[in-house]
């Protein structure tokens, strides 16, 4: 696995590695998709707490992951971001159909 | 050294066209320009710009038909990728060149969200970003040549502005 994840009901916890490129995105849809296929899943929580660099393949990425739940009724969520992840996001648009949350704060920090 | 003096440095490298190289690529390329003193979200601008162009190099240049799943059978060294920069006066010009099959439609390509391989979960974002990130681009391909993105961004540009 590239990095933690944990589940909590249906929700997914999934923490995005350090740099989401498209070698990393590759592992990182495998280990989704496992993980997808193995437990039941209605929510993706994607944690970029530990990320600082996504390019475009990051964005198919997660406009792929969002596609597989809206098809069955589930969504993908984002947090964590820090300010250069969430340019990415909003250039590509992706923070029209991923729901984005403001950072929790540092307590929660693991 | 002050940072306004004239600086002028080239380098240039060559590599296999493999995804485990894009991070490589795109360190190596931040680290020759850090002289030039660029603030954090240049360099995050430049990384990106050269992750796009080698992943687009990776994926499309070197790629025969893709095949689901398997795409270190397509890429396994079968090219090589170069890159070489030139900074002079607060300007750094990269270029990214292979070897590989070339684009049809140079226009099209550079179409946001437009991209040729949508089976395998690409944006279509790859020109759209370089374009973005960078103050120039300039791709030139021909098929079953090559395809060689120019790409030049200006240091320190948005400096008073962003004050």
């Amino acid at each position: 696995m590239t990095g933690n994840y944990y589940l909590e009901g249906t929700s997914l916890f999934f923490e995005v590695p350090a740099e989401l490129d498209h070698c990393l995105a590759e592992q990182v849809r495998k280990e989704l998709e496992f993980l997808m296929g193995t437990y039941q899943v209605r929510e993706i929580v994607l944690d970029f707490r530990h990320t600082d660099f996504m390019d475009s393949s990051g964005i198919g990425l997660i406009m792929g992951r969002y596609q597989t739940m809206k098809y069955c009724g589930g969504r993908v969520r984002a947090v964590h971001l820090n300010k250069r992840i969430r340019r990415i996001f909003m250039m590509s648009g992706l923070h029209k159909i991923i729901l984005l949350e403001e950072g929790e704060e540092k307590e929660n920090e693991c | 050294m002050s940072v306004n003096e004239t600086v002028q440095n080239e380098m240039s490298m060559e590599f296999l066209a493999l995804p485990e190289n894009e991070s490589f690529a795109r360190t190596v390329v931040a680290a020759f320009c850090v002289d030039l003193d660029p603030t954090m979200e240049e360099l995050e601008d430049i990384k990106i710009a050269v992750s796009e162009a080698v992943t687009n190099s990776i994926i499309h240049g070197y790629a025969k038909e893709s095949t689901e799943g398997n795409m270190r059978a397509e890429t396994d060294g079968v090219g090589k990728i170069r890159i070489s920069c030139f900074k002079k006066n607060m300007e750094l010009r990269i270029t990214v060149t292979d070897y590989g099959v070339g684009i049809a439609d140079v226009t099209q390509a550079m179409c946001p969200f437009f991209t040729t391989a949508s089976g395998r979960e690409r944006s279509g974002m790859g020109f759209a970003f370089m374009e973005a990130f960078m103050d120039e681009l300039h791709v030139e391909s021909h098929l079953e040549k090559g395809t060689t993105v120019t790409m030049l961004k200006r240091i320190g540009k948005d400096y008073e502005t962003s004050l």
